[in-house]
Parts: structure tokens; C-alpha cells; sequence
């Protein structure tokens, strides 16, 4: 069931739940941001409505620079204005920024230690028709290899919204990966956000969980459904939705490894240096347990509907029941 | 207003003392760059000792001008400027380099809090300028932001994107200057890639393009008063430099780019330096 002091949505299973892109809730995020702290400064290279950074763009002229399409400016642009004690959004598509951009990144923002917000909005294998050269697989792993770089998977419009508006009002330098296509929405205003904090949006009616199911990002709603299909078979799973990738709750996932002792990861993203990497990181050091892994294994995308494609690279709802049936058969 | 006689004698004086501490630093260190820190070392004399509003005892002072190193790897002089400016001693040049020391092989300001960035990578300075000045126009301050960058250095795309953005916003407040000195690690700039020709190509951009001597004092202060002057356009101060300019054998020679003396050498170098009578 899901976690009942989280305040979820309730609507989460109904066929006609409502569905909002993930970076629509960054938008509004940076205008509240923006209301908030005049020292908010937002850039984006040529893709404003897209990355919907045109609600802030509108309302603080002054504070908006169009970058055109240019994003190794756009991150060493940013990384002066934070110079200059401003909190600097930068947004553009994940595969450009930080896809292109990463040095930048690397050398002006975090080893320099600037207060910028790199935004990656259309992040995934969700972009769709666009085809793989757009669909940023690789931004997670790039992004947290890097010191000094909080990275944030929201899983939804709504944890969108806080985590822009948290992210604003912390120190370190910090990397949001947003998608493009409508999402489900699984939060609500009142469930809680903060970075660094891992939640468990699913839990078993009675008694311990047999499978730990991690994810992060557009597909948490899929693992969702697929946990509650899977305890109507009779495997009890917990579904934990790590957005703050970076600072990573190993405690919590720890704890969650102790009770399961066995685990699956999900995300949008190669597994290779992603989530899956992050948490086989923290499980082979603290508490060793067998790990399932969905994500997409070493290949790049291609066009298709974003349904097509999350079925096609095994990250659908069958494939994560496939993953934690594999998990369960592996635990010692 | 022109730099009296007095005056020029100084910087010449403390531009001889900044390239000994140079060569000095680069012997003791045994690794880094020689043909540009020397090359540059009039034009630092100049900013630090005569251009900056800045405050060396008070490296945070807000409405400090700002200095950004784009071709970090000519921190040597960047170093040494600001050693014999005040903002630590002279005697720290020589830990260059050496584990420990806040003076990294290149410019890191977690080690260094008083530089206003960290740089290496090359072509990423000017951009930062551009932020930088691009804040100060949302704050209304008046200041000047200074970008130095190598011409060899120009090869590199995202500086051509932060003048595109700068031309476009007539960003007035920022101040490029260029170490013209032709050469880079594979040889002459014209030969590795062509710059030529770089006034127009920075004209073209928007930009007011001042042409100077980086070794003559007084066409370099007329410089940066001229700079400060325009008012509808970023500047760049294209300076013609001889790449280890001061040490007679080494001047435009480009092997001299990325070596640092031996002690022999050095002290040859410095022999030299120590006989100019200014």
C-alpha cells in the first residue's frame, strides 16, 4: 500500500490519474524561487518554453539571459554571474547541458565552487521520436562522478516544484534532470521533500517486505504499479523513491537492503553509472545483497514513443516485475 | 591622464623585479610555463601598480575591479603581481606548484581565496567575464571586469560564444585583454591555426578594438583610459607581446612556452634582468 504518512496521491492507480510533465513543475518552482530571492538569475540556451524557464523569462525580464544555442556559454556564464552572488539556473536538454558542457561544468562550477543549477530537462529515453542522439542516458553518471555536484531525479511535477525550490536555497552547486512527457502525478503538496532524504512510497500491508525496489526519476509511477500487482501475487515488496541522487541516504538505503536483502534498481539511464551504480556502490561496501538492475544496458536509443521505446529497452512495468521475481530467486 | 616620468620608472622597476621573481619561482618549482608569464609582465605591472581599483589587504572589498586569468597556465605572473602587490608574500612565490602550497600549477581559488577564479581549461575565462558583467549590470555596479586570455587560446569555440553574448548586450563594463604574442605549444599561431585577421574578427563581434605594444608603458596606460572611455561596446586590448620578453636568448621563442628554466639558466636570466639599469 502506499506509505500513508507521505500523503501520496490518491488517485495514483486510477486509469485517468493526472498526468504533467516533470520539468512543468520546474517552471513554476523557479518563478516561486524567483518571487522569493531577487538574487535568482536564470539562462537558457534557445529551448525557454521547452524547459519552461519562459515563466520566469516573462515575469523577471531583467533577470533572464538568452543565451542562444550556445551551452558551454551557458554554464561559464552562469558560473560568473554565481561569482557575483547569484543563484544561476541554467537550463537546456540534458543531452547539450551538461552533455556538451561538462568540462565547463567541471572546472567553473563545482571545482570553482559556484552557487549554478544546471538543468537537464528532457532527460531519457522518454524524449521519444527525437531519437538518440537527443535522449540523454548518460547525464546521471557524468553529473555525480563530478565533487562538489548535488544531482536531483524528481519523480514528478510536484516533487519538480520543491526540489527547484529547495535546491535554490543551498549552498553546493547542483545538476536537475527533468522529462519531457506527461507524467503521473504520485506526490502531493503536502508530502514531504528535502535532499538527501530517500522516501518509501510503497510499503506491504503486513509484515516485512520481501524485494527493495529503488528508483528514480519518470518511471517511479511504473514500479509503483508494478509493487502493487506484485503483492496481489504475493511478493511484498517497498518502493523507494530516491530523487537526491547526490547526496545519496545510504543509511536509508542500507536499512532498506537489512530488510529485504535483496534489491532492484530502476531508472532511465544507463545502468552503468547511474542510480543502479550508485546504490551497488554503497550496498558492496556496508551490507551486501543480490541487486536486479533496470535501466538500459550499454546501448543508445532510438525513435519511437516513449512507451515503445521504455518497453523496448526492458524498463516497463513487466520488466521491473520480471527484475524482483529475479531479485527474490537470488536472495540467499 | 598620462603616466608621468616618475611613475613610468616605477613600473619599470617593479616589472623587472615581478619577472625575476618569475624565473625565480619557475627554477624552484622545476615545471611550468616561461614564455608567457615574462611576456605579460608589463602589462600586470601596469594593472596591479596603476588600472585596478582593488585593495590588497582587502581581497573581499565589494566594489573591487575583477581579474580573471582565462590562460591560467601564465599564473606565474599572475602570482607574482599580486605577491609584490601585497596580497602575500613575495618569499610564498616559491612554493609554486608543490604540494601543499596555495599556489597550484594552476589558479584554484579553494587554495587561493583572493583570485577570482580557478581556471586552466583554456577558453572559459571570458565567458565568466561576461557573467560577471552581466551581474553587475542587474545590481547597477560600476566596476570593470578584466579577462586576460592567450591568442593560441582564441582556437578554442567558447570564447567566440561569450563575444558573440557580450556584443550583444554591449556589455561595456568588461575589459578582454589578449596576449598576442603568436605562438602556442605546436609552434606560430599562424601556422597551428590562423588568427588573422583578429582586430576585425573582434570588430565584427561588436567589440571597440584597441591595437597596443604590451611593453610600452605609456601606450598602454592610453590603452586602458581609452578602454574605460567606450560606452556602447565590450573593449579588447589586443597587446602585442614577445613571448619571455626580458631574457634577450628566450624572446619569441616558442619552446619557451610550456618549459621552465634550469637553475643555470635562471640564473643567467636573472643575471640579465639584474643588469638593466632603469
Amino acid at each position: 500500500m502506499l506509505n500513508p504518512n507521505l500523503k501520496l496521491n490518491p488517485k495514483i492507480f486510477n486509469p485517468d490519474v493526472e498526468q504533467v510533465p516533470i520539468r512543468k513543475g520546474f517552471g513554476q518552482g523557479l518563478l516561486k524561487a524567483g518571487e522569493e530571492d531577487k538574487n535568482i538569475v536564470a539562462l537558457c540556451a534557445d529551448l525557454t518554453e521547452s524547459t519552461q524557464m519562459h515563466l520566469f523569462a516573462e515575469k523577471f525580464k531583467d533577470r533572464f539571459i538568452e543565451m542562444g544555442i550556445a551551452e558551454q556559454n551557458l554554464v561559464t556564464v552562469a558560473s560568473g554571474m554565481a561569482a557575483m552572488g547569484k543563484i544561476a539556473f541554467c537550463s537546456s536538454y540534458a543531452m547539450f547541458s551538461p552533455g556538451r558542457s561538462w568540462e565547463q561544468i567541471r572546472t567553473t562550477i563545482s571545482y570553482n565552487d559556484r552557487k549554478v543549477v544546471v538543468v537537464g530537462s528532457h532527460a531519457g529515453i522518454s524524449v521519444g521520436p527525437d531519437g538518440g542522439t537527443h535522449q540523454a542516458l548518460e547525464d546521471i553518471g557524468l553529473m555525480r562522478m563530478i565533487p562538489n555536484m548535488d544531482v536531483i531525479s524528481p519523480c514528478d511535477a510536484i516533487e519538480a516544484k520543491k526540489a527547484t525550490i529547495k535546491i535554490a536555497k543551498t549552498k553546493e552547486p547542483a545538476y536537475l534532470r527533468l522529462a519531457r512527457e506527461k507524467t503521473p502525478i504520485i506526490t502531493t503538496e503536502e508530502t514531504p521533500f528535502s535532499i538527501g532524504t530517500a522516501q518509501i512510497f510503497w510499503i506491504p500491508e503486513v509484515g516485512l517486505a520481501q524485494v527493495g525496489i529503488i528508483v528514480t526519476g519518470g518511471l517511479t509511477h511504473r514500479a509503483l504499479v508494478a509493487a502493487k500487482e506484485l503483492e496481489a501475487e504475493g511478493i511484498k515488496t517497498k518502493v523507494m523513491n530516491l530523487a537526491s541522487i547526490k547526496p545519496l541516504d545510504t543509511e536509508a538505503i542500507i536499512t532498506l537492503a537489512k530488510e529485504t536483502r535483496t534489491i532492484v534498481t530502476i531508472e532511465e539511464h544507463q545502468i552503468a553509472g547511474g542510480l543502479g551504480g550508485a546504490i551497488a556502490e554503497v550496498l558492496a561496501q556496508n551490507y551486501p545483497v543480490p541487486i536486479e538492475f533496470v535501466g538500459v544496458r550499454d546501448l543508445f536509443g532510438q525513435s519511437g514513443t516513449p512507451d515503445e521505446l521504455i518497453e523496448h529497452y526492458r524498463m516497463g512495468k513487466n520488466s521491473i516485475k520480471e527484475a524482483v521475481r529475479k531479485a527474490l530467486k537470488r536472495k540467499n | 591622464m598620462n603616466l608621468s616620468q616618475q611613475k613610468i620608472k616605477e613600473l619599470e622597476q617593479k616589472a623587472n623585479e615581478i619577472r625575476q621573481s618569475i624565473i625565480e619561482m619557475l627554477v624552484e618549482a622545476k615545471s611550468g610555463h616561461t614564455a608567457g608569464p615574462l611576456g605579460m609582465a608589463d602589462i600586470f605591472t601596469l594593472l596591479y601598480f596603476h588600472v585596478l581599483q582593488h585593495d590588497p589587504k582587502n581581497p573581499t572589498w565589494e566594489k573591487r575591479d575583477r581579474v580573471i586569468l582565462s590562460n591560467g597556465h601564465i599564473c606565474p605572473v599572475l602570482y607574482s603581481a599580486m605577491a609584490h602587490a601585497g596580497y602575500f608574500p613575495v618569499e610564498e612565490l616559491k612554493t609554486l606548484r608543490k604540494f601543499g602550497s596555495r599556489l597550484q600549477g594552476h589558479p584554484h581559488r579553494e587554495f587561493l581565496p583572493s583570485l577570482e577564479t580557478s581556471s586552466g581549461p583554456l577558453g572559459e575565462g571570458l565567458s565568466q567575464g561576461v557573467g560577471m558583467a552581466l551581474a553587475d549590470r542587474i545590481d547597477g555596479s560600476e566596476r570593470k571586469i578584466y579577462c586576460f586570455m592567450g591568442d593560441g587560446e582564441l582556437d578554442e569555440g567558447n570564447i567566440w560564444e561569450a563575444m558573440m553574448l557580450a556584443g550583444k548586450n554591449k556589455l561595456n563594463n568588461l575589459i578582454g585583454i589578449i596576449d598576442r604574442n603568436n605562438i602556442q605549444i605546436d609552434g606560430n599561431t599562424e601556422n597551428i591555426m590562423p588568427l588573422e585577421p583578429l582586430a576585425k574578427k573582434w570588430e565584427s563581434f561588436n567589440w571597440h578594438v584597441i591595437q597596443v605594444s604590451g611593453h610600452d608603458f605609456v601606450a598602454l596606460g592610453s590603452a586602458f583610459e581609452e578602454a574605460k572611455k567606450v560606452l556602447d561596446k565590450p573593449v579588447v586590448i589586443l597587446a602585442e607581446t614577445i613571448a619571455s620578453k626580458g631574457v634577450k636568448e628566450w624572446e619569441g621563442d616558442y619552446h619557451w612556452h610550456g618549459k621552465p628554466p634550469t637553475k643555470e639558466e635562471g640564473e643567467l636570466a636573472l643575471k640579465e634582468l639584474r643588469a638593466n639599469k632603469i
